[in-house]
């Protein structure tokens, strides 16, 4: 039996990176917010101080800031002649937990998407011919251009305090920028990080190649600088533990160094920790929401009415969360019908290993987002038509880390322990690098979420089901964006180099990257998705759901940014039309 | 020290026990305690005053007393100050509200501890006090009994400070310094009347009162030391421009120093909202203060064992936010070198910060409130005291070594402050 808390004028669930942003932008208006967060609270000084924030063992290995699987999971089969079984210690992605979501322990690299990735069907349909793309593939526009979303990616870039080159602005090429980015107003709010020699001669190697090699763009800052709500983040001391890690130095962007210093200080805001959201309640009709169930840590369950609900919890939960409060259709691969759980999708990553005699890279002198890029293989900066595939992604020299325990390289075909392993780490430590690409994955019919017929969690849920593998389409698209890694390691000069081109079957135990997408898209149309172009439900417009959730498939890069600048287009949709006019903001 | 200062009291208490308080002046009519103007200088002062500092429990209702209030003597409890009859100032005049302040008796004539800072506020002029009570009266009435008195024998002798206000106690309006600007009059009120600063940071005799030869000088107190505001070049504020104590004062820190400990209640309750004016005013009577004729201590040499084994540690732990050089960042990490509260005649302070870890205040104006991390569980006292050691004689800093045993005098201390 739940009791029933008095009415507040908007729950958001989860709070995170969007969570966060929502938050911050709703509370500007007078109206009181409650966030609702599974995990518990955390800062800086008290969760990842300087004084331990550098733990291998304890962030890396043993997963200290991510959820606890006994708590929630979800299962996993490659197609539908498996049996899902349940995902018991993370591997290839790491759901978050706590105040921050993902923005606490990711790599910062904060990327825009390309103009021509929000219209990709109709790009790719008018450039190639609809026979090009795979029959099952089933990419969409996103219903928003990129020129709209502009103003939005400056907005979450500005919060962070991003350090970057322009290559675009205004439609003015920027030397030393991304030539393929789209127009941007202005620069990025701080210069780019200072680069380490790897990367420095990734680059010189991409020119000698014809490339134009620019520098990622980092959330983890050059330089000291106060972000316009008056939070002030420190410069980055290369210490190399971010992806897995919370910063200990106030110099990575997450909510916790941008966002809720000023949240904390609001008296409309509310913050409930250990709080986790078992549905979303609605009305007789279906189509309003009423606000929220939840349990708190000693059980006790509490329904929490509201005006306004906004999900903002990590992308696979926000389906999962749909599909157990019964709000759109589920969708059904085999008549492609239903929008909740459709186009999931993920991330096609690859690397090449280059090990060199003579070099010393100091791999320790790291940031989640330092290094040299090129996009010319990126969504359709270049023909595909010779190619046989759609997609691509960046590719580049990032230093991420050189720490001990997972940061150790080896050529293949060394022992995995004993002296002769040591002899090669030591050998093999300061001269040998690994390159990654970092490629799209498009959306195709067999690859969904939906609810798992047998297994369930600890408060008698079904668990979330996840059906996904890698199509051909991807892996002739990573085998190619390796070869050309490849070209450009060549040049650096090593003794050897070994490419690993992402393969099928999709393995969900080995580690990739956290960018789960999809299941509750945007678009144009309700019959293809779930939310309009606002991030409104189609089915209950006093609902908004934020998050990769929204991708109707994922670009060739690292989803944060895109993920940032959608959470402040839905705030503003929200403050500016929606609370005005509340009901749908698109008809359907 | 406790029972030197018994000594004393009970001392005093023989020759004193006939003395007088110091007379009132009848009470000006037609005060308008409904004026809007009125009371709103009101709210100010109390601002000013931070009287919600001690008269507000934190988690409880504004100005209902009940905190307690650390003393060298004992603890006290700050009474309940809402408009409450039964347990509140509601049934006072507001005579009785004025003698208090400026004279340090309750009702009926009770002697005050000076903990509740009569010595300063019998500087405020009596307009300003009733716009106090005026304010105070609009407050929500709050039933809370408060038993204010927790002292030991005899210090729970109200009668016993008899003696202490005829030695220490110069009842007394503020009167402007002539040939001085009006700026640093205001200044000077502030800082001597409702701001009570020496409260805090004049060093005490042994019953407890200033010093009145080393008048903001620094002193140790609620295991904090409140830092040196005169002019020194070194622990004071010689090296602090007007506007860097408008800024520290505004939003709890500036190029140089951050606010933590205490005074980071003072900077949200108090300076923090306080009017420009106010904050240039009290920075114009800072920036005038003399420095003590002292030369400072010769630097440790940096071949000094404990200097070579600190700077390895400041290295391994703390160069990463307070850089190499000791310059930290602007806004976020304090500044280790030429920063006032590094090279203090006493460590406390740091050595507090350090074991405990701190939190910068957190302001309107600057929201972010970056804290250190306690280094408690991580190093040793030995290893404390090498690194304070090396920040207070590095980069130009000159002060005495930190020696292990003043660590754990800090470690050993309660903690809950």
């Amino acid at each position: 039996m739940s009791q029933k808390l008095p009415a507040t004028d908007i729950v958001i669930i989860g709070l995170g990176w969007t969570g966060s942003i929502l938050a911050e932008a709703l509370t500007r208006t007078g109206l009181n917010v409650v966030a609702l967060e599974r995990g518990p609270w955390r800062d800086t000084s008290t969760d990842f101080p300087t004084t331990y924030a550098q733990d291998e063992l304890r962030y890396h290995i043993r997963h200290d800031l991510f959820l606890r699987p006994a708590q929630e999971t979800m299962t996993f089969r490659n197609n539908a002649n498996q049996t899902a079984l349940p995902i018991r210690t993370w591997g290839s992605f790491m759901p978050p937990n706590g105040v921050g979501g993902g923005g606490v322990h990711w790599n910062a690299e904060t990327w825009r998407f390309l103009p021509s990735d929000f219209q990709l069907r109709s790009h790719l349909v008018q450039r190639y011919g609809e026979k090009f793309l795979p029959e099952d593939m089933t990419i969409q526009d996103w219903g928003v251009t990129y020129e709209e979303m502009e103003p939005y990616y400056d907005k979450f870039e500005y919060l962070c305090g991003t350090s970057g080159k322009a290559g675009n602005i205004g439609g003015k090429k920027q030397a030393g920028g991304n030539p393929f980015e789209g127009p941007r107003a202005r620069d990025y709010p701080t210069p780019p990080q200072r680069q380490p020699y790897a990367p420095t001669l990734f680059a010189a190697a991409a020119r000698e190649l014809g490339y134009s090699p620019f520098p990622q763009p980092s959330g983890n800052l050059s330089q000291a600088y106060t972000n316009p709500l008056g939070v002030a983040l420190g410069p980055c001391t290369y210490c190399g533990f971010c992806e897995w890690f919370g910063c200990g130095n106030y110099s990575k962007a997450s909510p916790q160094t941008t966002l809720l210093p000023v949240l904390v200080r609001r008296p409309d805001f509310e913050a409930r920790t250990l709080c986790e959201v078992t549905r979303i309640n609605l009305d007789g009709s279906g189509k309003r929401a009423t606000g929220v169930t939840y349990v708190d840590a000693q059980g006790n369950v509490w329904e929490q009415p509201a005006e306004l609900v906004v999900l903002c919890a990590f992308q696979l939960f926000n389906v999962h969360l749909l599909l157990l409060s019964g709000i759109g259709k589920p969708y059904d691969p085999h008549s492609g019908e239903g929008v909740i759980g459709r186009n999931y999708s993920y991330q096609v990553t690859s690397s090449v290993d280059a090990f060199f005699d003579n070099k010393n890279f100091n791999p320790f002198v790291a940031s989640g987002a330092i290094g040299m890029c090129i996009d010319e293989f990126n969504g359709d900066n270049f023909d595909h038509g010779p190619h046989g595939f759609v997609g691509g992604g960046y590719m580049g020299a990032v230093q991420t880390n050189g720490r001990p325990i997972l940061g150790t390289r080896v050529p293949k075909g060394t022992p995995d322990w004993g002296a002769a392993w040591k002899k090669a780490v030591a050998e093999n430590y300061l001269s040998s690098y690994e390159a990654a690409t970092h490629g799209s994955c498009y959306s195709y019919r067999d690859a969904y979420l939906d609810l798992d017929p047998t297994y369930t969690d600890p408060l008698g849920r079904k668990l979330l089901r996840i059906n996904f593998d890698f199509h051909q389409n991807e892996m002739k698209m990573s085998a190619f964006l390796t070869d050309r890694l490849a070209e450009i390691i060549q040049k650096m000069g090593p003794r050897s180099i070994e490419k690993n081109p992402r393969k099928g079957p999709y393995t969900i135990t080995k580690y990739q990257t956290t960018h789960t997408c999809g299941g509750a898209i945007m678009g144009a149309d309700p019959k293809t998705s779930a939310l309009n172009r606002y991030l409104q439900s189609w089915d209950v417009p006093n609902l908004f759901v934020t998050g990769a959730t929204i991708f109707p498939q994922n670009a060739g890069y690292n989803p944060t940014g895109t993920v940032g600048a959608f959470a402040y287009w839905a705030a503003d949709a929200i403050v500016n039309q929606y609370l005005k006019h509340p009901g749908p903001l698109v008809p359907s | 020290m406790q029972q030197s200062a018994l000594a004393g009291l009970l001392l005093i208490l023989g020759v004193c026990a006939a003395c007088a308080a110091a007379p009132v002046r009848p009470a000006k009519p037609a005060h308008d305690k409904q004026s809007f103007a009125e009371i709103e200088r009101g709210r100010y002062l109390a601002t000013a005053g931070d009287c919600a500092a001690c008269h507000t429990d934190p988690g409880g209702k504004p100005y209902a007393g009940g905190r307690p209030v650390e003393t060298p003597f004992g603890m006290l409890l700050a009474p309940n100050l809402t408009p409450d009859r039964a347990t509140g100032i509601g049934a006072w005049s507001d005579e009785d509200f004025v003698n208090a302040l400026l004279n340090g008796r309750g009702a009926g004539g009770t002697r005050l501890y000076p903990a509740m800072p009569y010595t300063y506020y019998t500087k405020m002029s009596r307009d300003d006090a009733l716009a106090i009570r005026a304010y105070l009266n609009t407050l929500e009435p709050v039933h809370n009994e408060v038993k204010s008195n927790q002292l030991p024998f005899p210090f729970n002798i109200r009668l016993t400070m008899a003696g202490w206000d005829l030695l220490f106690f110069h009842a007394g309006r503020f009167q402007p310094v002539a040939g001085k600007s009006d700026e640093w009059n205001r200044g000077a009120y502030l800082v001597e009347g409702p701001g009570h600063c020496g409260l805090c940071h004049t060093p005490k005799n042994f019953l407890g009162a200033d010093e009145t030869d080393n008048v903001l000088q620094g002193s140790v107190l609620q295991g904090w030391f409140a830092p040196d505001l005169t002019g020194d070049p070194r622990r004071g504020l010689g090296s602090w421009s007007a506007d860097d104590i408008i800024a520290y004062l505004k939003t709890g820190h500036n190029r140089i120093s951050f606010a933590t400990g205490p005074m980071s209640e003072v900077i949200s309750d108090s300076t923090s909202r306080m009017t420009d004016d106010d904050l240039k005013a009290i920075a114009a009577y800072l920036k005038d203060q003399a420095a003590p004729k002292e030369s400072p201590p010769a630097a440790v040499s940096a071949q000094n064992n404990s200097m070579r084994s600190g700077e390895t540690i400041y290295v391994d732990n703390c160069s990463a936010c307070h850089g190499p050089g000791g310059k930290g960042i602007t806004h976020l990490f304090p500044a280790l070198d030429d920063n006032p509260i590094v090279q203090s005649k006493d460590a406390t302070s740091l050595i507090r910060v350090t074991l405990e870890g701190a939190q910068n205040v957190a302001t309107q104006a600057a929201p972010t409130g970056p804290a250190m991390p306690a280094f408690y569980w991580k190093l040793s006292n030995a290893q404390i005291a090498d690194a304070l050691t090396y920040i207070r004689n590095s980069w130009g800093n000159r002060a005495s070594a930190v020696s292990s045993g003043q660590v754990d005098d800090v470690r050993s201390e309660p903690t809950q402050r």
